[in-house]
């Protein structure tokens, strides 16, 4: 905001990749998996890319859904502080809306206000999308931040994470912890099942695990991505499964509810994967006291790096450490995963 | 509130309990609404035992239901006396998010078990007495005030929490939720829920404001005409209402080891519905203790059996609802056969 009177660090500013911080956000589309924050290396293309020198003034409009839970949370978060970083860009945040009437009135009343840029967290991708093509032909590039809209005449750039990725990672690392082991069981405590999201990182977790002859999933849950619900069902599970030898749970926020089911009923014999990359879970894994092994990421950071794209557009300018001369349509971001050995540099970024 | 004696005579099929019972007039215990309530219960059972033998009769798996249908169960206890008094509270599964994210704050956790449990309590308390001024001296429908409550309540709850999950430590709650402070096997969440019940069926069938909630909720006109303070007993519903809440969060704090914005989500429902099946009128005027612990049962063993069978959560969802449909129907035909 420019309200604040902070001064950008002079610092950081040299870091300038454009994805500086955002450590495990490598990214896929562009083939680029730096995991690190590549500090004091300059990459410059020729082509005229965003750094965190002062440019030309920019206007980001931000709707995102109510942040209600952990995750989002750290979305809006992420986006806020990102937005104080930089002297020239000043952010428009409505207030979240989990309703679609609503957000889309407050995506109309940003095109209304003339802002340069729109940065969109849809509550609903789909019934977001009218919304998102009335800014476009309003002259406005919309940055779509990862709930997709259903047409790609709705937004200029998309970023967002991978679910199917996700779950694809999660069951590659159960995999190899288990592949020497003679008829593995494995077990899933998923997200609300009627989100597509949900589908996707447990197709990606049951394709990576085909991979895996001696290991079989023996039961799969649907929780809510609370913690009560989390509590319930992974409880009922520990009843089901007599002995397995991991576990993959969704989300780490629900994961909360989970690991009190697993202390309540007093076991150990597996090892944990949980999913998105909280603070405590990154804590937990460090600590490695508990069945918690590891964690797969889908990244928040991801709304910082929509707020250098939007200034980026906003701007005219591509993106340093590439070669093209504009930012790219569609950005997906690498679901890493978190264990005892890299947790320490990921720890920044776990979301409370 | 005499309507179900009647029908009770005419259900022919099990006229010996059913004739003597009756002479109890409608504090019996059972009527045929639970007996077959209990059928339902015994029906899941067998397919329990058939389906998953060694899981589902475990003492173990009866604990594990027990637990997970404590919470709910407090609360429906409460939504009973608030239905039989003619009434309804929506905001429950609000007041429950509410209590549990406010003693789940870092500053009340600094002041302990005792801290917690009082602020769990009282915030319910106070969530049950804005509904019960609300609507008793407003006058508001119970409708619209106790939404307004399910509104403005979460919105605190998630002020309050920012949307962050609070995670307990202190330990002496956390402890309560694990095997070690089991009496005789038996989780301390259970035996509270057991001891709401057993409070709840007292006071409905034993004491004058248990009548006087019967009475205010067959016919409010009759019952002020007959002298009771129908305004004071609504008040004093919605904060037993509140109350009940109260209890219900901390004990979903012990239970997750935390607080989270989130929680009691949908609770209104389904205590609503537990409520009904256990032959709770909504118009008020009758209903049992008895019938919506039973009724509390017959969906947590359906989620436990469910889960156990690695069902999903579509196939979950239709048969719950064929369930519901089932057992009110089989309820219905019994009692005015």
């Amino acid at each position: 905001m420019t309200d604040n009177p902070r001064v950008p660090r002079a610092a950081t500013s040299r870091r300038n990749m454009l994805f500086g911080t955002a450590a495990g956000a490598a990214l896929l589309a562009t083939g680029c998996t730096s995991n690190e924050n590549n500090d004091g290396k300059e990459e410059s293309a020729g082509a005229q890319v965003a750094d965190s020198k002062p440019g030309k003034k920019v206007t980001i409009g931000f709707a995102g859904p109510q942040a209600d839970h952990g995750w989002l949370n750290a979305i809006t978060t992420q986006a806020k502080n990102r937005a104080k970083k930089y002297e020239d860009v000043t952010l428009e945040a409505t207030e979240g809306s989990n309703d679609n009437a609503t957000q889309v009135g407050q995506v109309e009343t940003l095109i209304n206000k003339k802002v340069d840029v729109l940065v969109v967290l849809p509550a609903d991708g789909k019934a977001l999308t009218q919304a998102g093509l009335k800014a476009m032909r309003a002259g406005i590039p919309v940055v779509n931040l990862d709930r997709i809209f259903s047409t790609q005449q709705a937004y200029r750039c998309w970023i967002g994470g991978d679910n199917y990725g996700m779950g694809l990672n999660a069951g590659r690392y159960i995999g190899e912890q288990l592949k020497d082991k003679k008829n593995a069981k494995v077990v899933e405590l998923a997200g609300i099942d009627n989100l597509e999201l949900t589908r996707q990182r447990t197709k990606g977790f049951d394709d990576a695990l085909k991979n895996y002859p001696n290991i079989e999933k023996v039961a799969r849950q649907a929780a809510e991505f609370t913690v009560e619900s989390g509590q319930k069902k992974m409880s009922a599970l520990l009843q089901a499964q007599k002995s397995f030898d991991a576990l993959w749970n969704h989300d780490d926020d629900q994961g909360v509810g989970a690991e009190r089911a697993i202390k309540q009923a007093g076991r150990d014999e597996f090892i944990m994967v949980g999913g998105a990359g909280s603070k405590r879970v990154m804590e937990a894994i460090k600590k490695d006291d508990s069945v918690v092994k590891a964690t797969v990421l889908y990244p928040p950071t991801m709304a910082a790096s929509a707020i250098d794209l939007a200034r980026a557009l906003g701007q005219g300018k591509g993106i340093s450490g590439m070669a093209e001369y504009e930012i790219p349509a569609q950005v997906t971001l690498y679901s890493a995963v978190v264990t005892k050995k890299n947790v320490d540099e990921y720890l920044p970024i776990g979301f409370t | 509130m005499n309507a179900d004696a009647p029908t009770t005579v005419a259900s022919t099929p099990t006229p010996p309990q059913a004739k003597k019972e009756h002479t109890g007039s409608r504090r019996m215990p059972f009527d045929v609404r639970q007996l077959s309530l209990v059928g339902v219960l015994l029906a899941l059972v067998v397919v329990g035992a058939l389906t998953k033998p060694d899981e589902f009769l475990a003492g173990e798996n009866l604990r594990l239901i027990l637990t997970q249908a404590s919470v709910i169960g407090v609360v429906t206890v409460g939504v009973t006396f608030v239905i039989i008094g003619g009434g309804i509270d929506l905001s429950v599964g609000a007041i429950v998010a509410l209590a549990s994210v406010w003693a789940t704050t870092v500053a009340t956790q600094d002041f302990g078990l005792t801290g917690m449990l009082l602020c769990s309590l009282l915030v319910g308390l106070g969530c049950g007495l804005v509904n019960g001024l609300l609507i008793a001296y407003g006058p508001m429908v119970p409708f619209i005030a106790t939404l307004a409550m399910l509104a403005s309540a979460r919105g605190l709850a998630l002020q309050i929490s920012d949307g962050n999950t609070q995670v307990v430590q202190v330990d002496a709650v956390l402890d309560l939720g694990i095997k070690d402070s089991y009496v005789l096997g038996i989780p301390p969440i259970v035996l509270v829920f057991a001891l709401v019940c057993v409070v709840g069926w007292l006071v409905l069938n034993r004491t004058t404001f248990g009548r006087r909630t019967v009475a205010v909720g067959g016919n409010a006109e009759a019952s002020r005409l007959a002298g009771i303070a129908v305004k004071r007993q609504r008040l004093l519903l919605y904060l037993l209402s509140g109350l009940c809440c109260g209890i219900a969060a901390f004990m979903l704090i012990i239970l997750t080891g935390s607080g989270q914005n989130t929680n009691g989500n949908l609770y209104e429902l389904d205590a609503i519905a537990a409520a009904i099946i256990g032959g709770t009128l909504l118009s008020g005027g009758r209903g049992t203790i008895l019938g919506s612990v039973l009724g509390v049962l017959v969906f947590t063993t359906i989620t436990n059996l469910f889960a156990l069978n690695n069902l999903q959560t579509d196939i979950q969802q239709i048969a719950k609802g064929a369930i519901i449909v089932a057992a009110v129907l089989v309820q219905k035909g019994r009692s005015t056969s």
